[in-house]
């Protein structure tokens, strides 16, 4: 196969961008989850629940 | 109070409107999420199949021409993206939907990976095609410029505390900067570059052979898929973060004891 | 007075004074331009040659210069809600504070640009050239850099975004501003299609740019 190194090139690093947007996205989404949890495990919850709050 | 109509009618403002309730969108978005990330893996993967293994090489550039099915559909979709974030720029300023900041923010860095990735690709195409990396023609240049708008963006996201005047300064952003996109999709016919002009998507149809263009439309949707599920998932995300934050600063302004528990409990 | 004169009298006052910028401005320009011969060498036939984009490089740069504060000082010292509660229209004043900007920042600049246009070997007729280009489409990298500023009025370190977000807006008006001058320096090459495309930029930002600019200020007040 002609110019195999840039076609590896091209589609490796596709691979590893989109791979790192998927991971980053994932892991955002648990991060912001489980902080989520913790604020609500102490009864900071939502409109309505929790102590004190504007 | 309007009256409520004895059957709701479902048209498209409808639609919009029941997902205008974060809630509703977030168990939408969740059940939908899983088809979507399964499909566009299984339109990627035929897609891949063909592009690599089934596509014949070009009588030209030989096996290096593979690289367009992976260079074509990340340049469609960074300029679908940021037509996505102009339309959601609309959505913000103009009818105040709830979720439009949300939707143009999470596009962004998505919008910039891909924009990357044409980019990329496309100059490691360009080495054994042209047989230059670069050059400054009004193509590659506009989609350079469209990189740069896009980090921009992000930047601008993250200059304000506040997530609602940041969604709103980012939006008159957006649209003033969406002049560029037109600029990319007809540079190849204003000027004389050397970026071949349009194959596709054009009056009279594609010039592309059949054997390479349904690889390429595959690749196409599967990326649109995969771009539309990253899409809801980061939606999601910036939701939850925003819930985050409204916590964190009703936590704030509660009495100490719960505060200095929030404190221990963070560490 | 009409109330568009007296914003752009006010502005100018601001921009000249001491810390204003406008000096300032002046002063980076010869700064940037002194320093490209020193990267690229003394070669006076290359220096003459990338002499016009070095100047609408240059031009481009000092102009970013003191947009910072276009409407920040409004903001802060709260003008900004008493011009808004007063009902008047906000383009006007977003269009005021760019053309008084203009006068005094960047008239100063492209009138300074051909005499360092002597310093790269320019010849009599890209000096006239550069300056007349510069002339016309500097008002554009103005009203563009005033949309820039009116997206961030208010933000902390606002300065440097301003140049991201405005450079990738102002890449036409440099290209085509280097493509007149090179048009009346160099025979085959047009001169009056990119200087009218130039011109073009610069009376369609003094009316786009205001309705922008206008818009983001209101929003960022919410």
């Amino acid at each position: 196969m002609t110019h195999a190194g840039f076609i590896l090139a091209a589609y490796l690093v596709s691979a590893l961008v989109v791979g790192g947007l998927v991971a980053w996205i994932v892991l955002d989404g648990r991060a912001q989850k489980r902080k989520l949890a913790e604020l609500e495990a102490e009864g900071i919850g939502r409109r309505g629940r929790g102590e004190g709050g504007t | 109070m309007r009256q409520k109509p004895a059957r709701p009618k479902k048209n498209a403002m409808s639609v919009v409107n029941q997902l205008a309730n974060p809630t509703r969108f977030l168990s939408l978005s969740a059940r939908i999420l899983p088809w979507l990330a399964a499909a566009s893996a299984a339109v990627l993967a035929i897609g891949l199949w063909l592009a690599l293994f089934v596509a014949p090489p070009d009588y030209q550039q030989g096996d290096s021409v593979r690289i367009m099915f992976v260079h074509v559909p990340a340049a469609w979709l960074a300029m679908f993206c940021y037509t996505l974030m102009a339309l959601s720029s609309i959505g913000s300023l103009v009818w105040r939907h709830p979720l439009a900041d949300v939707s143009a923010k999470a596009a962004a860095p998505i919008g910039a990976a891909f924009t990357f990735l044409a980019l990329f690709t496309g100059s490691v195409w360009g080495k054994p095609m042209w047989g230059t990396w670069w050059v400054w023609d009004a193509r590659l240049t506009s989609v350079l410029v469209l990189f740069i708008m896009y980090l921009g963006l992000i930047a601008l996201w993250r200059a304000f505390d506040d997530p609602g005047r940041a969604g709103r300064v980012a939006a008159v952003l957006t649209l003033v900067g969406f002049v560029n996109i037109p600029i990319i999709k007809f540079s190849v016919d204003w000027w004389n570059t050397l970026h071949q002009p349009a194959s596709v998507m054009r009056l009279g149809g594609p010039t592309v052979h059949p054997s390479m263009l349904w690889p390429l439309l595959i690749m196409a949707v599967g990326f649109t898929l995969l771009f539309l599920t990253l899409h809801l998932a980061a939606m999601r995300t910036e939701i939850f973060r925003r819930r985050v934050r409204a916590a964190q600063m009703r936590a704030a302004v509660q009495p100490a004891a719960s505060v200095g528990r929030a404190v221990a409990a963070h560490g | 007075m009409s109330l568009l004169a007296a914003i752009i009298a006010q502005t100018v006052r601001l921009g000249i004074r001491a810390g204003g910028g406008a000096l300032v401005g002046l002063i980076f320009f010869l700064a940037v331009v002194a320093v490209v011969p020193f990267g690229v060498g003394p070669d006076l036939n290359l220096l003459s040659r990338i002499g016009p984009a070095i100047l609408w490089i240059g031009v481009l740069l000092a102009s970013l210069l003191g947009l910072e504060r276009l409407f920040s000082a409004d903001r802060e010292d709260g003008s900004l809600d008493l011009y808004i509660a007063s009902g008047e229209p906000i383009v006007l004043l977003v269009l005021g504070r760019a053309v008084g900007h203009w006068l005094a920042t960047g008239l100063p600049i492209v009138v300074a640009a051909p005499v360092l246009g002597l310093m790269l070997n320019l010849s009599p007729v890209a000096l006239g050239a550069v300056t007349l280009t510069l002339f016309a489409g500097s008002p554009a990298l103005t009203f563009i850099g005033a949309v820039g500023a009116a997206l961030t009025a208010g933000l902390q370190r606002g300065g440097m975004l301003i140049a991201v977000l405005v450079l990738p807006l102002s890449v036409p008006v440099l290209i085509f501003g280097v493509m007149a001058t090179n048009g009346a320096v160099y025979d085959p090459d047009p001169f009056t299609a990119p200087f009218l495309i130039l011109c073009a930029f610069s009376l369609g930002s003094a009316v786009l740019a205001p309705l922008a600019g206008a818009l983001a200020l209101r929003v960022a007040m919410e």
